[in-house]
């Protein structure tokens, strides 16, 4: 594939933007002195790395909804699952330095008087092990989820729903203490990531740049998914499922892939978010969450990955904003914005971007939209 | 069963709460052959269909393919992967997808996953999509999103769809469907060209249309075969005039 394919027109600003963003953020943190009126404080670099989080989120969530047709109302489940495995390994990180000061069990554990690391907990305290797991578990749960689902031709409303269930299902056991993921109150209270202090300035840039890297290769990953041949089955399917298996496409398959990548997409965006809010708990595995994901999606054009990718950044950006101004209405101003796009653009933020620069040069319309084949 | 045995459908039944749509029917396609199937509303010529390709199970009774493969066993895919090609009723194109590009997605290759994941394609596969529109007439609209097409030109894709799998056997539902008289005439005659390489079974309400075919006539009615033979043939046939042409 060329890299003109793999790279188009709002993949290259996108990516130009994000560059840039994440050359000036760091510069702006670790060499601007805090008088300077370029400095970026800590805290927005922080709020700017759970920003890109969200876009790879949603850069997840896109795969599977605006090219495959599958909305997965669950998608927060992966993500969070992901920021568990992370979570886990920073809580095995604490070590002694705990309130209870024990070497091998985390605080909540010794709180339960357990004498023991239940088995599951094996293994995290190395890193590599839990950065795999970050990516098999929410890529083994939707492969056992999906598995069942497609192959049971469970489509539509029907499927949105089982997935909203999943991820449901998956909160209440997170609740339980005897889960064994700290109960109610999650995981917290971390110290240090790979022997780097979390608090320190350098480690937030660190996590910063990486979820920008994670960004930005998702995106690449996803847009070379989209433009295969594999893509053009995937949307093929979305239109018109019938035909693709009268083709002799295995449908089920093919949602099944797109349907893992996608889980472990968020699952990577989940274990760069812990360590930058510095905690993860069953919350995030509240269905209003992977709602508030679709809204994302919709809002900056389904089918586009970059425009899912800035409908979180604006979503999240405003709600930063208006929590912090008027709390209340920040429930309110997030139904209408989905209530505004959808009804004045249908093709999201993106498209509306998009269709604005085309009216304002109709000539550049006017060149070949197909490429070459690779 | 002889060599030049396409498709052998044998005693088959299939009801949908008690309702029988097939009926004990029996009916062999030769290797080649063109069949044109015309029958009343509710006659099971569509049932018949998804039982062909695998959508519906028999209640009872054989379907075999060629010489001992047993349709009943298989899905659309696997039956799509045998040699069966589909077109519906309902003009069925992929809307969102070039016209040229929903020929790509149709030629015969790997259909697997990763098969298709990591495909190139080839100057071979070029050359015959490029020889597809030319047949079915869309050369100018390669380009074009398929869901621009007027709706003769989209039922003429599905057939280039139907050809660029280079099945064995053909099932195409009302292809003269929503057609002028100039579209129907030019559709018989795409199909006259296909037979021969390919045995092919056309359902058709349009009896100017099965007379262009000029070939073999199966009249279903309540499931099950009520006359066979040609087209003048079974107009002749009193039982059928009653039920269906007399109408």
């Amino acid at each position: 594939m060329s890299l003109t394919k793999l790279i188009d027109r709002r993949m290259g600003i996108f990516l130009g933007l994000l560059f840039l963003v994440t050359v000036c953020v760091p510069l702006g943190n670790l060499v601007m002195s805090p008088d300077s009126a370029l400095h970026v404080p800590s805290f927005a670099v922080a709020l700017m790395g759970k920003y890109l989080c969200y876009a790879l989120l949603a850069v997840a969530l896109d795969l599977v909804w605006g090219y495959c047709g599958i909305l997965s109302l669950g998608h927060g489940a992966f993500f969070a699952l992901g920021g568990y495995a992370m979570g886990m390994h920073l809580m095995r990180e604490i070590g002694d330095r705990g309130v209870y000061a024990n070497p091998d069990l985390p605080d909540f554990m010794v709180f339960l008087n357990w004498d023991r690391l239940p088995w599951f907990w094996h293994g995290f305290d190395m890193f590599w092990f839990a950065a795999i797991m970050a990516l098999v578990v929410p890529g083994l749960l939707a492969f056992v989820f999906g598995w069942f689902a497609f192959r049971s031709r469970v489509t539509g409303v029907y499927l949105s729903i089982i997935t909203q269930a999943m991820t449901y299902a998956l909160m209440l056991a997170f609740f339980r203490n005897e889960m064994g993921f700290g109960g109610n109150n999650g995981l917290t209270d971390f110290k240090d990531v790979l022997g780097f202090d979390l608090q320190s300035d350098a480690t937030r840039v660190g996590l910063f740049v990486c979820s920008a890297l994670a960004l930005a290769g998702g995106l690449l990953l996803s847009k070379w998914i989209t433009a295969s041949k594999l893509g053009k089955v995937l949307v093929s399917i979305r239109d018109a499922e019938s035909r693709t298996r009268f083709l002799g496409y295995r449908v089920e398959g093919y949602k099944l892939f797109v349907f893992v990548v996608s889980a472990m997409l968020a699952g990577l965006a989940g274990a760069l978010y812990t360590p930058q809010v510095g905690i993860i708990n069953p919350g995030e595995f509240s269905p209003a969450n992977s709602i508030e994901i679709v809204i994302w999606v919709a809002l900056g054009g389904r089918g586009t990955l970059v425009g899912a990718a800035l409908g979180a950044i604006i979503v999240a950006l405003s709600k930063t904003l208006l929590t912090g101004w008027i709390p209340e209405i920040w429930l309110f101003a997030l139904g209408a914005m989905f209530i505004l796009v959808t009804l004045y653009l249908p093709k999201g933020v993106l498209g509306f971007i998009e269709a604005s620069r085309d009216r304002l040069r109709p000539k550049a319309k006017a060149a070949p939209v197909k490429e070459a084949e690779a | 069963m002889s060599e030049k045995t396409q498709l052998y459908l044998n005693g088959v039944s299939r009801s949908f709460d008690g309702f029988k749509a097939i009926n004990n029917l029996s009916l062999i396609i030769e290797r080649g052959e063109m069949r044109a199937v015309i029958g009343p509303n509710g006659a099971g010529k569509t049932t018949m269909m998804d039982i062909i390709t695998g959508k519906t199970r028999p209640d009872t009774g054989e379907v075999i393919w060629g010489e001992d493969t047993d349709l009943t066993k298989v899905d659309e895919a696997g039956s799509a992967r045998l040699g069966i090609g589909r077109k519906f009723q309902k003009p069925t194109v992929f809307e969102t997808h070039t016209v040229e590009d929903n020929l790509h997605l149709s030629l015969k290759a790997d259909r697997s996953v990763f098969g298709t994941l990591f495909h190139r394609t080839t100057d071979a596969e070029r050359a015959r999509v490029d020889e597809l529109l030319d047949l079915v007439r869309l050369t100018a609209q390669r380009d074009d999103l398929a869901g621009d097409l007027s709706h003769g030109q989209k039922q003429w894709l599905e057939i280039g769809m139907l050809l660029a799998q280079d099945p064995e056997l053909l099932l195409v539902d009302e292809p003269a469907a929503g057609m002028t008289d100039a579209e129907t005439m030019r559709t018989a005659e795409l199909l006259r060209d296909i037979a021969g390489k390919h045995s092919v079974v056309v359902v058709e309400h349009d009896m100017e249309f099965v007379r262009a075919l000029g070939c073999k006539v199966t009249v279903l009615h309540q499931g099950a075969v009520l006359a066979d033979g040609s087209l003048d043939h079974v107009s002749a046939n009193p039982e059928v005039i009653e039920t269906y042409l007399g109408r």
